[in-house]
Parts: C-alpha cells; sequence; structure tokens
C-alpha cells in the first residue's frame, strides 16, 4: 500500500482511444499507477481490459492520448521498445513460453539476447527465479513436459529475468484448471510482495480484492469506476458495477 | 523367349540404364540444393512486410508453382546459352545442367510455399512473447519462429525431393540421357517387343526402390514431430 498522491504516478494514460476497424475498443481510457501498486482492472468480456495492457507496452498501437511509462512516452513513433520492454514485462493468457528450448533458457534468453547482459550472470539469476517460483528442479525440462500452472509460473519468472519495473498480467488464470490457480495467484502475489508494480486483468475478484491496492472496473471501452477494493465491493455506486458484482460475486 | 532369358537380358543391360539413373539422382540432388536455397529467399521475402520484397516473392512463387514442370524445363533448355563465357573462359552448359536449372525452379517455388506455411504455422502467441520481451521482428523468426519451423519442414521437403525425382525423366524429351532415355535406347537395340515390359518394369522398380524409403522415412518424421 504505497499510496501517497504526491509522488508522480510511475504510468499514466491520458485520453487513450483504439480502434480495430470500426470498433471503437477503448474510448478515452485515463489511469494513473505508482510505483509499487497492484492495480486490478476487472469488467465484462470484451470491454477492452487486455487491450489497456497490451497498449501500456507498445503491442497494440493507439489512435489517440498518451501513454507515459516513466519517461518513456510509449506513443513516440521513435520509441526504443527495447527501454520500454526492459521496463514493462508480460504475462499471458496461454503462457507463450518457447516449445524448443528448456525452462532456464525460456528465463534466460532474452536478457542474454536482447539486453546483452553476461550468460553466467543472467543463468544464475534465472535459476534463483525459478527457485522463488517453486521450480528448482525443473531447469532442464521442456515447457511441454510441465503442467499449465508449472508454465504459467516458469513465464512468470521469463517476465522478471528482464527487471522490469512494471509486469501485466493478461487473465494468467484464465487457462488454467481450478487446482493451478492457487500456486500461480501465489506466484503473482510473490512478484507484487517483491515490489515489482502490477497491472492485472483477472476474473478472479477474490484476488483482486485482496491483494489489490486499487480496482479499476471498465465496460464498453470506458473506466466506469475506479476504487480500492473494500470501497469498490462494498459501495460501487454504478449501476454497471453494481449489475457485474451480483453477477460474479 | 522364357522368363530367364528375359531376366538375363534386363541384368545385361542394367549397368547401361543405372548409368542414366545416376544421372537422374544427380539432377534431383543439385536441383533440390539450388531450389532450396532460393525457394528459402522466396519463401521468407513472401512473409516480408516489405511490399518491394513481398509482392515480387509472391507472384514469383504463384508463376513458377502453377507452371507445367515441362514448361519450365523447355524454357531453360532452349533460352539458357549453350556455353557462357566468364572472364575469356567459355564454360559449356550441357543440357543435363541446363534441365537440372530448369527443374529448381518449381522446386523452388514449392519450397517457398513450405517456408511460408510452416511459419504460419507458428502460434501467433509466440510472436507476441517474443515482442514483449523486446525482441525485433527479424530477431524473433530467426531466433524462436523458425527453429520451431525446421522440424515440421522436413516432411513435407522429403516429399518433394520424391516427386523431383520422379520428374526428373521429363529431361529425356530435350534429349538428356537418363534412365528413361537409355531405357528405350536399350529397348530398341534389343530389338524384340517382348522385352518391352521387363525393361520399363526394372526401370519402374529403380524409381520406386529409390523413391519408395523417401517417402516411408518422410511418414515416420511426420508421426514424430506430430504434424500434419
Amino acid at each position: 500500500m504505497s499510496f501517497s498522491p504526491t509522488s508522480a504516478p510511475l504510468i499514466s494514460l491520458r485520453g487513450v482511444r483504439k480502434s480495430f476497424g470500426h470498433l471503437e475498443v477503448l474510448r478515452g481510457i485515463d489511469m494513473d499507477i505508482r510505483k509499487g501498486e497492484v492495480v486490478a482492472i476487472i469488467g465484462p468480456s470484451g470491454s477492452g481490459k487486455s487491450t489497456i495492457l497490451r497498449t501500456i507496452n507498445g503491442l497494440t498501437p493507439i489512435n489517440e492520448g498518451s501513454i507515459r511509462v516513466g519517461d518513456i512516452e510509449v506513443s513516440d513513433p521513435k520509441l526504443d521498445k527495447v527501454k520500454l520492454r526492459h521496463r514493462v514485462g508480460m504475462v499471458f493468457q496461454q503462457y507463450n513460453l518457447f516449445p524448443h528450448r528448456t525452462v532456464l533458457q525460456n528465463v534466460a534468453m532474452a536478457p542474454i539476447q536482447v539486453l546483452k547482459e553476461r550468460r553466467e550472470q543472467v543463468e544464475e539469476r534465472a535459476r534463483r527465479l525459478l527457485a522463488e517460483m517453486r521450480l528448482p528442479d525443473k531447469a532442464d525440462a521442456y515447457p511441454g513436459e510441465l503442467s499449465g500452472g508449472q508454465q504459467q509460473r516458469v513465464a512468470i519468472a521469463r517476465a522478471l529475468c528482464m527487471e522490469p519495473e512494471v509486469i501485466l498480467f493478461d487473465e494468467v488464470t484464465a487457462a488454467l484448471d481450478p487446482e493451478m490457480v492457487k500456486e500461480v495467484l501465489a506466484a503473482v502475489r510473490k512478484v507484487a510482495e517483491g515490489g515489482v508494480t502490477c497491472i492485472l486483468v483477472t476474473h478472479e475478484m477474490g484476488f483482486a480484492r485482496e491483494a489489490a491496492d486499487h480496482i479499476y472496473f471498465t465496460d464498453r471501452g470506458v473506466i466506469v469506476e475506479h476504487a480500492a477494493p473494500q470501497v469498490f465491493f462494498t459501495e460501487a455506486s454504478d449501476p454497471r458495477t453494481k449489475e457485474f458484482l451480483s453477477k460474479v460475486l | 523367349m522364357t522368363a530367364s532369358q528375359a531376366l538375363a537380358n534386363v541384368v545385361e543391360w542394367m549397368p547401361f540404364i543405372l548409368r542414366g539413373f545416376g544421372l537422374n539422382i544427380l539432377m534431383s540432388v543439385l536441383a533440390i540444393l539450388i531450389g532450396t536455397a532460393l525457394g528459402t529467399f522466396l519463401g521468407l521475402g513472401q512473409l516480408s512486410r516489405l511490399r518491394l520484397v513481398g509482392a515480387p516473392s509472391r507472384l514469383a512463387t504463384q508463376l513458377f508453382r502453377n507452371a507445367p514442370w515441362l514448361v519450365l524445363l523447355f524454357y531453360c533448355i532452349f533460352l539458357m546459352p549453350y556455353q557462357v563465357n566468364i572472364g575469356g573462359m567459355s564454360i559449356v552448359l550441357p543440357s543435363w545442367l541446363r534441365a537440372t536449372i530448369g527443374f529448381s525452379f518449381p522446386v523452388a517455388a514449392n519450397f517457398s510455399e513450405i517456408v511460408r506455411g510452416a511459419v504460419n504455422s507458428v502460434p501467433h502467441g509466440q510472436w507476441e512473447a517474443a515482442e514483449a520481451l523486446g525482441y525485433s521482428r527479424r530477431a524473433t523468426l530467426f531466433r524462436i519462429v523458425l527453429p520451431q519451423c525446421i522440424s515440421r519442414m522436413i516432411p513435407p521437403w522429403m516429399n518433394l525431393y520424391a516427386l523431383l525425382l520422379t520428374a526428373t525423366p521429363l529431361s529425356m524429351i530435350v534429349g538428356v540421357e537418363e534412365a528413361l532415355g537409355r531405357t528405350q535406347a536399350a529397348v530398341q537395340a534389343q530389338a524384340n517387343s517382348a522385352m518391352l515390359i521387363p525393361m520399363y518394369l526394372a526401370l519402374l522398380a529403380m524409381f520406386f526402390f529409390y523413391t519408395w524409403p523417401i517417402n516411408r522415412l518422410s511418414r515416420t518424421l511426420e508421426g514424430r514431430f506430430g504434424t500434419k
């Protein structure tokens, strides 16, 4: 809980708009996220939650507005993409591990190949992260040999190995069997406790309530409500929020 | 004529025909090498986001893939010079070499499609994950996508080679002394119509026993790589 209104936000979105063809998925998004915060974005399917995440690390270019991460202007055409992706990591719903590489290589390859860091140093860090993700004996396994929950924890270690300030979690438990959801959420919590700023798109309301500092509720491309979880889940004011909560809680 | 006499005749002519078959193998090996190299560039070219690279690559691929092999062969045989002068040296291009180049074009076009198909069969999430880790498009292609593709490309590549080998007797029409041409010559030399069937049967067997193991191996690999 590092909410201090005086410090400048690490990430800020202003009037962000995005259309896919004729479909406008983001219709003016404003967000401010401070360093070390855990932010959960929730809302009905197709409300633009994942698109918000993907605009923050530049995977989805925006049509209007501005996004700033630290001193990086994301929509700048001369954007240094490596610098942005060094600062902002991402974990996907489908894990997206590289199947032809071992777990250790998956975790270590980008810092070595993209950031040009020393191999021994990166591999040592990768092994430590795998141990933290409770996968110390899986370094030489291939992703295909692991369960979904294990693969997702490798994906989290892979994001952490870039030593980012922010990690974007895009419905990271949505593809998992119920018994594996817990272990992955525990891993996400560990990341948050380590001081990394976390932005999650999630359907796990219990987790959002208990782990997040802020909840953003999106519907049809706009942020309908933004509050601390204890306020959000008990005193939601907007009828759309109420309707959504009545369905999911 | 008894069966044993016919067999003796076949055996007698076998070395003559096998030397021709050697040329079929030589042409097919050279054409697959040239075609694979050329097809790799064409295939990666087709995937390029630059219109200046993508459009010509797609055009060349479609052109050579949809043209009859024999027509391409005629073009190469009759349009290519019989000899080329490089720095005062004149190098004669024998007809079998010109035919080989003729075979390389359809092979390149077909391999180009194999490359494009294999790259497109890699899930989009792989590109996204790599992009999120800071890899450029080119680095993603060479470090992450292509290494996953190679195993997927081997079975169709082997099928393409088998197809190419069975197409090499076309070069007989333009005067290359390969196995089919030599079989025909051997049949004529024996001046015995009863030898027609055994001689061509021997030729078929030759192609079959060379090509069949390749197709078997390709199917085994397909099963092992779990692709169709």
